[in-house]
């Protein structure tokens, strides 16, 4: 399955149609508490990633929840 | 002799000259008041452009101390203020009052509580983020919320900065988005690195936002999530113009975090020690002893992992709780804490 993902092009072996958001986060080996995810310009809650079914050449866009900044 | 609205407007006569700004905006910049929670890198960088800009009010709030490792990106501070330890606020409005006397900057050298929340933040027309833990950033969204103030939520580690702009009432606050804090250890500065470029990011994009709200200009905020990874070149941005309904905090304005629950629990703990009562962070020790083991010395067994780094010893437990040996410092014991095992 292709999908655009921050923008650049990614081919994933692993991911078909019956696949959902959250198998995609597991293919790139994201911890689910500290993503946000956007699926073709719709944010998709936490509560919907195992119901939410990608389809090919999906515009994901993915934000990571970053604690730093001070020290 | 030139009189001082003179000066001030030469001072300032670039940024009037910008067309967003122009006379009226730094009017308004210069009678506003902005409170910057942490004043290490982003909040360094964030504050010197803040006053730089001619923020009439600031106010500072850090708990900690320079150390030189500060340096390489905390650009208020210079050697001297990390041999003689100054706090971070103090030592930034030192500064600050080199470069721009003609503002007002209080600093408050203080960990920001649900205790103390409303006092410290009272009168700021804007919070910004600059802190190094989730909790304090679930503390300002629900004080923030509460009180119908925005807030901007910016962090940096690595080459990664993300930034966030929240309008109650008016865009998705930060627990619309991100539920809750992220569970186990998690990455920080101490133990990922992080590049000063990355933190002036971070500072100069909130800094920005800060400056259309200051002046009256609330329509040309981001309404999204923004990340910039400087090392990939990947930017991602997730859109945030629409709270979630069925938002603990400004949905159903329930604000655990001003009530100070599901925070981690401090109390002092025999001599020279305090203990972190932290719940619900259950920590992997091979994977904290690897990442440890760069910075100090590492040893392990089936029921607690312990760190030592210089005077300090952290004392870390299977269910995330720690104790702090080598000081009496809350304070300094949970930025340890935050540093090395998570925010």
């Amino acid at each position: 399955m292709q999908l655009l993902i921050n923008g650049q092009q990614r081919e994933f072996a692993e991911l078909s149609e019956t696949s959902a958001v959250s198998d995609l986060l597991a293919a790139l080996h994201l911890k689910g508490d500290r993503v946000a995810l956007e699926r073709n310009g719709e944010i998709v809650p936490r509560s919907a990633w195992s119901e939410t079914r990608l389809c090919d050449g999906d515009k994901i866009e993915i934000v990571h929840f970053v604690g730093g900044g001070k020290r | 002799m030139q009189s001082s609205s003179c000066k001030q407007a030469e001072r300032y006569s670039r940024q009037v000259l910008f067309a967003g700004i122009g006379p009226a905006g730094q009017e308004r910049i210069g009678q506003s008041q902005v409170a910057l929670v942490g004043v290490g890198a982003t909040g360094a960088a964030a504050a010197g452009l803040l006053a730089r800009a001619g923020v009439g009010r600031l106010t500072l709030i850090d708990r900690d101390f320079v150390e030189e490792s500060n340096l390489q990106r905390q650009v208020l501070f210079d050697e001297a203020d990390a041999r003689e330890s100054l706090p971070k606020a103090e030592a930034a409005r030192r500064k600050i009052a080199l470069f721009n006397s003609e503002i007002t900057v209080e600093a408050h050298v203080a960990d920001l509580t649900p205790g103390n929340v409303h006092e410290l933040l009272r009168g700021a027309d804007l919070v910004l983020d600059a802190t190094d833990n989730f909790e304090t950033r679930y503390l300002l969204n629900d004080y923030s919320v509460e009180q119908g103030r925005p807030w901007i939520y910016a962090a940096a580690v690595g080459a990664y900065a993300v930034t966030m702009n929240i309008l109650p009432g008016e865009t998705a606050c930060l627990a619309c988005i991100f539920p809750e804090a992220p569970g186990g250890t998690v990455e920080t500065c101490d133990t990922a690195g992080i590049l000063n470029t990355a933190v002036n990011v971070a500072a100069s994009m909130e800094v920005a936002e800060a400056l259309k709200y200051l002046t009256g200009q609330q329509e040309k905020m981001r309404r999204t999530l923004l990340s910039v990874d400087q090392w990939s070149n990947e930017w991602s941005e997730v859109r945030t113009e629409r709270p979630r309904t069925d938002c603990r905090s400004c949905g159903a304005r329930d604000f655990v975090h001003l009530r100070g629950e599901g925070r981690a629990h401090i109390t002092l703990c025999g001599r020279n020690s305090v203990q972190i009562h932290e719940h619900g962070r259950p920590v992997d020790f091979a994977e904290l002893a690897a990442r440890l083991r760069p910075h100090g010395d590492v040893r392990s067994n089936d029921m607690l992992l312990r760190f030592q780094r210089g005077e300090h010893v952290l004392t870390v437990f299977k269910d995330g709780r720690a104790i702090v040996q080598g000081t009496t410092d809350v304070g300094l014991a949970r930025s340890l804490y935050a540093r090395f095992v998570g925010a």
